[in-house]
């Protein structure tokens, strides 16, 4: 079922959660609605699911399902599953209790027949891996288990959209990895559409088909993963989708100099800041003709397929942080105190006036 | 082992003070809890066991046990209703003036209950503002069990409204959202997924209060008209007693109300535990 919000606003008090906002969300999509916290992201999912109300004035907003309008469906008839981010189980009741639950409570002309109730819920628990707990009471499950419940429980009334409130931010960074994994292969499977909120990138990247970026209550970017990471549309994408570093510094005749730093770039006179992704940074023995950035090795740490270095200078007013090869870490022989010089191998560049974002990429 | 570690503590307890602290609680206990008690029991044995049988067995005093738990009940079973009520609407919902009810909540922990008694005799007596308005339509409080249970009610709304409180705020709003976005009705939401919480709390406090109940004397005296057999409480019966100077007759009597007393409150915090227990992940 696809979702379509329009002109969807969301005020508390005297301040704006929401501005008005349009979305299209695609039958069978995995969305994920990215920001920090108090970007609205959570209001939006609530406002989908109907539990929070969008404003009614200035302009009331619509939100249709398919072509259902529901922007007026209370909750419980809205036909959506919604998994919390602390599971929101219902601690009384057993692991089959808790899956049941949706059926039990449907009015007696829909309701499934016992046997067919208990058929089900097996038939979910099994898709979830989580059978052989039936009679368990969630205290006595891992958090990881106790969320697989959740959802379980969620999908069994067969809802038209499944809506997750940071459904692994409770979890530890192992049992979110196989979360992760497990929640796209299953959405690949059932094909349902589903939107997710999370504030962490790489958990919005990794799961889906779109992210939605947001901050301030605005909606700042709506792209496929990888467009969004090559392809920010300002600065606020940028800087939110990974680790930056920045290089500010005045331009004259084509070089921009910050203290005893210097690079050659093709920009007009002016103040200038450029911002580079961590691999971006190469690190070498010698200035070139090109870049002259003197920088210390601060912090080393090799876990990963890369070495992550943290490197500081007068000229920076924040540490810079570069990822390099193994192969390359070895053959300079990289140690905490050592000197060295970086160069960019690209950098980026917003304009300030966020109406037109502009990016420039270029090849040093 | 525990026990032997108990024994031999001084040198391997972490947590300083245990000696001094355990002994002043011992202490206290003794002297606040434990010799009144006990002087109660040396009271009674100037009794024999038929004499004794026979004071609590009296007409009159039989009487009184009825009106008390008839009375007790009815307080208990309305403060079940409102108490839940109150906690409900001081957890649930944000409203000017929420505070100030917050604190009213204890007011009767903090009023004399003399106090209590004589305001609501005043105004529930025929000449009393709300006597005056109910009376002319067959509504007699004043001097009836049913100003007794009003006065029990009075003095013991707190037990519920303070115990179920806590586990209202314990229980997270995203249950009932829960339960609603898997299409329950309101009726349906909070009879399988908040009650189940919120039943032993209501017990425990109701429980209290029925207790708390049992024991009034302050605020009952003045509203209860006090005739014989019919709105004579359990613990007039003792202040009469007392006043004929008929001490053993008191005590025999007060045993009866401290053992009832006792063996509620045992039962209550034996079943609260096992329940806590089986809800936070000990085997079902």
């Amino acid at each position: 079922m696809s979702i379509r919000l329009q002109n969807i606003a969301k005020h508390f008090a005297n301040t704006q959660a929401l501005e008005p906002i349009n979305l299209d969300i695609h039958e069978g999509e995995l969305v994920g609605l990215l920001g920090p916290s108090g970007s609205g992201k959570t209001t939006l999912l609530r406002i989908i699911a109907g539990l929070e109300n969008a404003d009614r004035s200035p302009q009331p907003g619509k939100i249709l399902f398919g072509d259902r309008d529901v922007t007026n469906v209370h909750v419980r008839d809205r036909r959506i599953g919604f998994v919390f981010q602390h599971y929101a189980l219902f601690r009384h009741m057993s692991v089959y209790d808790n899956v049941a639950f949706g059926l039990t409570v449907m009015p007696k002309k829909r309701r499934p027949s016992n046997g067919e109730i208990r058929a089900r819920v097996f038939r979910l628990l099994e898709m979830v891996q989580l059978q052989h707990l039936a009679n368990r009471l969630p205290a006595q499950l891992s958090g990881g288990q106790q969320q697989r419940v959740s959802l379980a429980r969620a999908l069994a009334v067969e809802p038209d959209v499944l809506l997750l409130d940071e459904p692994f931010g409770a979890l530890d960074a192992k049992v979110r990895q196989d979360l992760r994994r497990w929640l796209r292969r299953l959405h690949d499977e059932l094909n349902f559409t589903s939107v997710f909120v999370t504030h962490d990138q790489e958990e919005a990247l990794e799961l889906s088909d779109r992210v939605v970026v947001m901050s301030n209550g605005r909606i700042e970017q709506i792209d496929t993963p990888d467009t969004l990471y090559r392809a920010p549309k300002n600065r606020f994408v940028f800087e939110f989708l990974g680790d930056v570093n920045h290089l500010e510094g005045r331009v004259r005749d084509g070089v921009l100099t910050c203290g005893d730093a210097h690079l050659n770039v093709d920009l007009p006179d002016g103040d200038e800041e450029l911002l580079l992704r961590p691999h971006e940074v190469r690190l070498a023995e010698e200035p070139s003709a090109e870049s002259h950035l003197p920088v210390t090795i601060t912090a080393i740490s090799p876990v990963g397929a890369e070495v992550r270095v943290e490197l500081e200078a007068d000229w920076l007013a924040k540490p810079w942080l570069a990822t390099v090869r193994h192969a390359d870490f070895e053959r300079l022989h990289m140690r905490r105190g050592q000197r060295l010089f970086a160069h960019p191998r690209q950098w980026h560049r917003f304009k300030e006036d966020a109406k037109t974002p502009e990016q420039q990429a270029r090849v040093a | 082992m525990s026990q032997l570690a108990f024994w031999r503590s001084g040198s391997t307890r972490v947590l300083p003070g245990f000696g001094l602290s355990m002994g002043i609680s011992v202490l206290f206990i003794s002297l606040v809890l434990l010799l009144p008690i006990t002087g109660l029991f040396g009271q009674l044995s100037e009794l024999s066991l038929a004499e004794y049988f026979a004071i609590i067995t009296e007409g009159r005093v039989v009487a009184s046990y009825m009106v008390t738990i008839g009375a007790a009940a009815v307080a208990a079973l309305v403060n079940a209703v409102f108490g839940l009520l109150l906690a409900w609407v001081l957890v649930r919902y944000e409203f000017p003036g929420k505070r100030l009810l917050d604190a009213l909540m204890d007011l009767p922990f903090a009023l004399p209950t003399a106090v209590a008694g004589i305001t609501l005799a005043t105004l529930y007596a025929g000449n009393g503002w709300v006597g005056n308005i109910i009376e002319p339509m067959g509504l007699q409080v004043a001097y009836t069990w049913v100003g007794i249970a009003l006065a029990m009610a009075f003095t013991s709304i707190p037990f519920v409204v303070r115990t179920v409180q806590p586990v209202l705020e314990d229980l997270p709003a995203e249950v009932d959202e829960a339960a609603m976005s898997l299409g329950a009705t309101d009726g349906v939401a909070f009879r399988r997924v908040i009650m189940p919480h919120l039943w032993p709390a209501l017990v425990t406090g109701t429980g209290l209060a029925f207790v708390r109940s049992l024991g009034e004397f302050g605020a009952i005296i003045f509203i209860a008209g006090n005739m014989p057999y019919e709105t004579e409480i359990t613990a007039l019966m003792i202040f009469v007693k007392l006043q004929e100077y008929d001490y053993a007759g008191a005590s025999a009597i007060a045993s009866v109300v401290l053992f009832v007393s006792l063996a509620l409150l045992l039962a209550i915090n034996i079943w609260q535990g096992r329940f806590v227990r089986r809800l936070h992940g000990g085997k079902g």
